[in-house]
């Protein structure tokens, strides 16, 4: 398994943020993404999650190899920690094993339900959907959000088990995992440089209307 | 040279400029020609007395108000298939027109009823039909203006037009099922007895020319204003990243 | 799939709005229209039907937000398109949740706001067999009009005016069947037309709800 990016161009809202963007990515490795806010990160791993075309540019791993987690967790208030990744678990068609409740510390709030989780306790149970989801790349969108010291390492200790496993993670997050399997990929470089705007703006007024914006416009 | 060359708004903005004269003007004259000769050189009805001059606007207009349907169908699919952004604009810009169109049907189908059968309003399965219609294009109106993102708004609008185009369709049956109707045949239909006579047909057949240019000079000039405020938005955009 | 209807199904039971708010709101349809028309019987045994059907699907309708919403705002949605099922079954199977929580309870209610209503006899069987096969094309229609509008603020009301034109063929047969078994005629071309309309909806509308969502999760 590995992730081959060649070329890629992404937008947010019809503008292109990214573009001309390569990398790989080989089982056992993982991806930190760096960059300032708003220069396309979350674009990026929605784009490879599926979620979104991309403008340009081609993958190498279909979304169904990925397993996507975003801002938001996807936890049912009214069920149990449990049931929300049993339900994770039965739409991928694995079980929840109480190994998978022990790597995110769950074990105790297993019964609990999720509405009485605090925002790290939620964290955790969204990040152990990734281990009942069975797929091979994890795509993680600021992973480490609310996590405390203690729970930062487990997660790190899930990634790495991740990666001794075969599988691969490419993620963006700010703060430093100490993850050695860890290469890091500025996206500065990738920045649009303005073009593609729109298709209606872009696509047919390459040159302008006759001659300029202001001659059709003024 | 294929059609799809005016797909490109560039080229669209240089036609429709260079076309929208030849279009409006004849409009323009088609309707005063027909609606004088229609509403003031044509003898009275001996059943409906002047009434039934009320044709020369109610039955343009109606047959307007369903093609405007069926061109926003169309332009929707070309959206949908071959994503020309010109195309999308235009069933934007044809939907007003063809709400509007279905407004004037509505109204003067209840001025001329008032006196026909002694009701501003009927439940007539073609009235009814009309009526309906009309929500639709509201609901239709309404998904464009609540969608932030253009092209967002071009797709489920697309998708829309599409479903709605079914249901429409759906709804017309399942209303002529419901009431069988007071409404007059198709006006121009060859039934017998009910033949319309040339001193009428020429005048309305000029009326409905005159409404379809008039249709196709406004959605030409609404889709050029379309394309024009969606690109000073992208100027705007472009400023604020730079 | 099936993990999917217990999930949706569990949800609505614990978070209890899911039966009783449409429930109520029918009972108070049918309750304020004898207030506001009069009490006389004979009125009201000539309006009941439609009133019956138009309680129900202003009932129906009162629910729709929530078959998307809740999964849009904490992120299940998201989860939900890239899980390995078809989105097109996604929405299928919400279309069926919501008919199971509202539909069919709102069917199983009918006959007793009948009495309030003063609904022929004969009428009885056929208001039940009317709602039965109609309003699951209620539930897959309002289905497309939430997936259109999903994300949107305001996108309640925005809803209704989509959905209530597409009602319209639905709402004409329905209470044909019901009118015309109230007084005793045929009804076998009605409600073979409401049950053309209710599988042609479930066959096809799936494939429009699920790319409107596709579309709004962009």
């Amino acid at each position: 398994m590995e992730l081959v990016v060649r070329d890629l161009a992404v937008a947010r809202g019809g503008v292109r943020v990214l573009e001309g963007l390569s990398f790989s990515l080989s089982a056992g490795r993982a991806l930190v993404l760096r960059g300032p806010n708003g220069i396309g990160k979350t674009t990026l791993l929605r784009t490879l999650a599926g979620l979104q075309r991309a403008e340009a540019g081609e993958m190498s791993l279909p979304p169904e190899a990925m397993a996507y987690a975003g801002h938001a967790d996807g936890i049912k208030p009214t069920l149990s920690v449990a049931e929300n990744l049993e339900f994770w678990a039965a739409v991928h068609g694995t079980v929840l094993t109480g190994a998978v409740l022990g790597a995110m510390d769950l074990a105790a709030l297993a019964d609990r339900p999720a509405q009485s989780l605090s925002a790290g306790q939620k964290r955790r149970l969204g990040l152990a959907r990734l281990l009942v989801s069975g797929r091979p790349l994890w795509v993680l969108d600021e992973p480490t959000i609310s996590l405390d010291a203690a729970s930062v390492g487990l997660f790190v200790a899930a990634v790495r088990a991740h990666l001794a496993g075969g599988g691969a993670a490419l993620m963006a997050t700010h703060i430093d995992l100490g993850l050695a399997e860890a290469a890091v990929l500025d996206l500065a470089p990738f920045r649009a440089t303005g073009g593609g705007f729109d298709g209606i703006a872009d696509g047919g007024f390459g040159g302008g209307f006759d001659g300029g914006p202001a001659g059709a416009f003024g | 040279m294929s059609i799809w060359e005016y797909a490109n708004p560039v080229k669209f903005m240089r036609l429709s400029g260079a076309l929208l004269p030849w279009v409006a003007i004849p409009a323009a004259a088609a309707l005063a020609v027909g609606l004088v000769w229609g509403f003031f050189l044509t003898p009275d009805d001996f059943r409906q007395g002047s009434t039934v001059k009320i044709i020369f606007v109610h039955v343009p207009a109606a047959l307007m108000a369903v093609n405007a349907w069926f061109m926003m169908l169309v332009t929707s699919l070309i959206w949908l298939i071959r994503r020309h952004h010109v195309s999308a604009l235009a069933a934007r810009a044809a939907a007003p027109v063809g709400a509007v169109m279905t407004l004037i049907a509505l109204i003067t189908g209840a001025v001329w009823g008032q006196p026909m059968w002694g009701t501003w309003w009927a439940w007539d399965p073609r009235l009814t039909s009309f009526l309906i219609l009309f929500l639709f294009y509201l609901g239709y109106i309404a998904l464009w203006e609540a969608v932030p993102d253009p092209e967002t708004a071009a797709d489920l609008t697309s998708v829309l037009c599409l479903v709605g185009s079914v249901f429409a369709v759906l709804s017309r049956y399942a209303v002529n099922f419901w009431n069988q109707g007071l409404h007059q045949g198709a006006s121009l239909s060859v039934a017998p007895g009910e033949r319309m006579d040339m001193t009428y047909k020429l005048p309305l057949y000029l009326c409905m020319v005159g409404f379809a240019l008039l249709f196709v000079a406004l959605v030409l000039l609404r889709t050029r204003t379309e394309i024009r405020a969606r690109r000073i938005k992208a100027l705007l955009a472009r400023e604020r990243m730079a | 799939m099936r993990a999917l209807l217990i999930r949706d199904l569990r949800l609505a039971m614990r978070a209890g709005g899911g039966f009783g708010l449409a429930l109520s709101f029918f009972l108070l349809v049918a309750v304020l229209v004898p207030l506001g028309v009069g009490p006389e019987a004979r009125v009201l045994a000539l309006i009941a039907p439609g009133i019956l059907w138009i309680g129900a699907l202003l009932a129906c309708l009162l629910s729709l937000d929530r078959i998307f919403a809740l999964d849009f705002e904490d992120g299940s949605l998201d989860l939900l398109v890239t899980a390995p099922m078809p989105l097109e079954g996604v929405v299928s199977i919400k279309a069926l949740a919501h008919w199971l929580v509202t539909g069919l309870p709102l069917t199983l209610l009918a006959p007793v706001l009948g009495v309030l209503l003063h609904l022929p006899g004969p009428g009885y069987g056929w208001l039940v067999v009317s709602l039965l096969v109609g309003t699951p094309a209620l539930s897959v229609i309002g289905t497309f009009g939430a997936a259109l509008t999903v994300g949107l603020r305001r996108g309640g009301l925005l809803m209704s005016l989509l959905v209530l034109p597409l009602y319209v063929p639905t709402l004409i047969f329905g209470a044909e069947v019901v009118k015309r078994g109230a007084l005793g005629f045929d009804t076998t071309t009605p409600l073979l037309l409401l049950a053309g309309i209710t599988l042609g909806a479930a066959a096809l509308l799936p494939f429009a709800s699920a790319a409107a969502v596709r579309i709004n999760l962009r």
